[in-house]
């Protein structure tokens, strides 16, 4: 187990060179292969322009207090996650309205993280369940203690409650226990 | 199609970091010895092999683009025929399928599968956020993408319809563990308690990093061949190939987003879902009660993916009662929980007794001591190698060291290769392979058979 041990971190010193035989002969030319690996760091970082599409008015709902999903015409399969099309007819869903309000179906406290969400540990994460939808929406919950997680959580009556300061993310909108 | 046959195999040593080697290089190391096996040199090798199929998970791991012709190239296969393929975790065993239709086809008489995946180069907690871009980017990634936490949330909705334990988890952990003790090739050979996993750190409630596989430096290749194939090896290696046949395959896709999973009604599920041994009024009786309980297929607690692949890999291969008839199974392991989870959806047990499948004894090995008071028998022997837990999962060589696993298994020859016979599987003659994408969006199950 690694509790004794000190974490692993990049950011070594810049090196501008190593050691290497000043002669060369057949027999030093032979040990070449059993040099150590030479590792260097090399850094890589992009912005990506990153399109909503078909599902963009979701996100701008969530920037005006209002929780949109998606309907099939013909059959009324609700998708609590944006979808354009539905996945059994084919048909375009449509935009419908629905209260921000569910009950928890699935969730877990994340002690550890993508590096991106490493400072935010622990977090909670839920799969919500609507009322009269058929599917679900990964969500953030808060307000429980992350030490106290047990499947008793699962069926908890929880609200919604939109960011005043959006982030154009569906972390734009996050949940609480209703009682 | 054809009769296939796999050969041989080879795998590199599974390792947290190969600095001592580029990707290339570990690839030619598991290549060697699959030849090496076969009593071939590269030269003879090159006269009959008619192009490959290759497999890595992820650009941005590599941060090399076109990377498998690399290691065609290095490998000297230049200029036959490949491609490279990928789906996520099960990469690896969708590039073996592949393989196997270029050769059930008739395309190619012997076609070579190889793999790698060279995950060191970038720290652990990078690597998690490379891995979670293997979900939805505009939906589940920015909520916490972290790919320990989805599945989390997938057994806390088991442990919630079934009462499935992290006890039970824990079961699966040691057994992977200690099975890998007797594997040079792992990663990770621990020989643990249950409290060692209960005790570990917690990750992602209930998973705790023993419940969870590593990260890899690996590559894994596989010999696939037609009958015809088969002839131009063994003449000239000068030596006969112990038979093991790809008797089926079957390949299942499910959601990108487990928040899209359908919650099907019971109807639905028998006509498309039930497998055959399920089909008797005492176990429709079984799920009939779990669907009044409220229960729903596949959720977000069952891989239909994995029930999918494997009810086509049955009917291919002829298998009816998969405990009985398949004395081991390779299974994708990278959580404890999908281990369990897995056992249901490939028909070892029903739907709900999972964890009851692990924590009995019923998927460990006859041959090792566990420390552990096991009521039952072994039924059918899951991740006798050490599956990913243990072994590690360089993701795209993963599902082809299942392949090469399984082949020496039915070739009866763990001892030579692993100098230990510890882990080989008492007269094994059929095998499974399961190979599982994020969150159980692409599975496959490739059934294997010893033929005298």
């Amino acid at each position: 187990m690694a509790r004794h041990k000190m974490e692993e971190t990049f950011g070594g010193y810049v090196l501008h060179n190593v050691p290497f035989p000043t002669e060369l002969d057949e027999e030093v030319l032979a040990r070449l292969k059993e040099m150590a690996p030479i590792l260097i760091e090399q850094p890589y970082s992009i912005t990506y322009l990153h399109s909503y599409g078909q599902d963009s008015p979701w996100f701008a709902g969530l920037t005006n207090g209002c929780l949109l999903a998606n309907r099939d015409p013909e059959t009324g399969y609700t998708y609590a996650t944006p979808r354009g099309h539905d996945m059994y007819t084919g048909n375009e869903t449509d935009w419908i309205e629905i209260p921000a309000e569910g009950v928890v179906h699935a969730f877990t406290v994340c002690h550890f993280g993508s590096e991106e969400f490493l400072p935010e540990t622990p977090y909670v994460l839920v799969q919500v369940e609507f009322p009269g939808v058929d599917t679900l929406f990964l969500a953030r919950l808060v307000g429980v203690d992350p030490a106290e997680a047990g499947t008793d959580w699962i069926g908890m009556k929880i609200k919604g409650r939109f960011r005043r300061l959006s982030k154009f993310k569906p972390t734009d909108l996050y949940f609480y226990p209703a009682d | 199609m054809r009769p296939v046959y796999a050969v041989s195999g080879g795998v590199s040593k599974f390792a947290k970091a190969r600095p001592d080697k580029t990707f290339p290089a570990l690839v030619k190391e598991a290549y060697d010895y699959a030849i090496d096996d076969l009593g071939l040199t590269h030269r003879q090798f090159l006269e009959i092999v008619d192009g490959s199929v290759a497999s890595y998970f992820s650009d941005h791991f590599a941060r090399q683009l076109m990377a498998a012709i690399m290691a065609q190239d290095y490998l000297g296969l230049c200029p036959k025929p490949s491609h490279r393929v990928e789906g996520g975790g099960a990469t690896g065993g969708i590039c073996f399928q592949e393989a196997w239709k270029a050769v059930a086809s008739g395309y190619m008489d012997v076609c070579l599968a190889y793999g790698f995946e060279t995950m060191s180069h970038v720290a652990t907690w990078k690597g998690n956020e490379f891995i979670a871009l293997a979900s939805d980017v505009s939906f589940d990634y920015p909520v916490g993408g972290f790919y320990s936490g989805y599945y989390a949330m997938m057994v806390t909705r088991h442990m919630k319809e079934f009462g499935t334990t992290p006890e039970q988890m824990a079961h699966v952990s040691v057994k992977n563990h200690m099975n890998a003790y007797h594997n040079p090739y792992a990663q990770k050979r621990q020989k643990l308690t249950i409290a060692d996993v209960r005790n570990a750190p917690m990750v992602a409630w209930p998973l705790t990093r023993l419940d969870i596989c590593v990260m890899s430096d690996g590559a894994a290749a596989t010999i696939l061949c037609s009958e015809d194939g088969l002839a131009k090896l063994e003449k000239a290696g000068g030596r006969r190939i112990p038979r093991v046949r790809v008797t089926g395959i079957g390949r299942g896709t499910d959601a990108m987003r487990m928040a899209d999973r359908p919650h099907q009604s019971y109807d639905d599920f028998l006509k498309y879902n039930l497998l055959p041994i399920e089909d008797t009024a005492e176990t429709r009786t079984y799920y009939q009660n779990l669907w009044a309980r409220g229960f729903r297929y596949p959720g977000v607690h069952s891989f239909r993916a994995g029930r999918m692949a494997s009810k086509e890999a049955y009917k291919n291969a002829g298998v009816t009662d998969p405990a009985g008839e398949i004395d081991f199974v390779e299974l994708h392991d990278a959580y404890t929980s999908s281990e369990i989870q897995t056992y249901e959806d490939m028909g070892l047990c029903r739907y709900g007794e999972g964890g009851f499948f692990a924590s009995t004894g019923q998927a460990f090995m006859p041959t090792v001591d566990y420390g552990l008071d096991l009521p039952e028998e072994p039924v059918c022997p899951v991740n006798p190698s050490g599956g990913l837990i243990a072994c590690g999962h360089p993701v795209g060589a993963t599902g082809l060291m299942q392949a090469v696993f399984a082949i020496w298994q039915l070739q009866h020859t763990i001892d030579k290769h692993f100098g230990d016979a510890t882990l080989q599987v008492p007269d094994a003659q059929r095998g499974a392979i399961h190979s599982h994408a994020g969150t159980g969006t692409y599975v496959t199950v490739s059934i294997l058979e010893k033929e005298d």
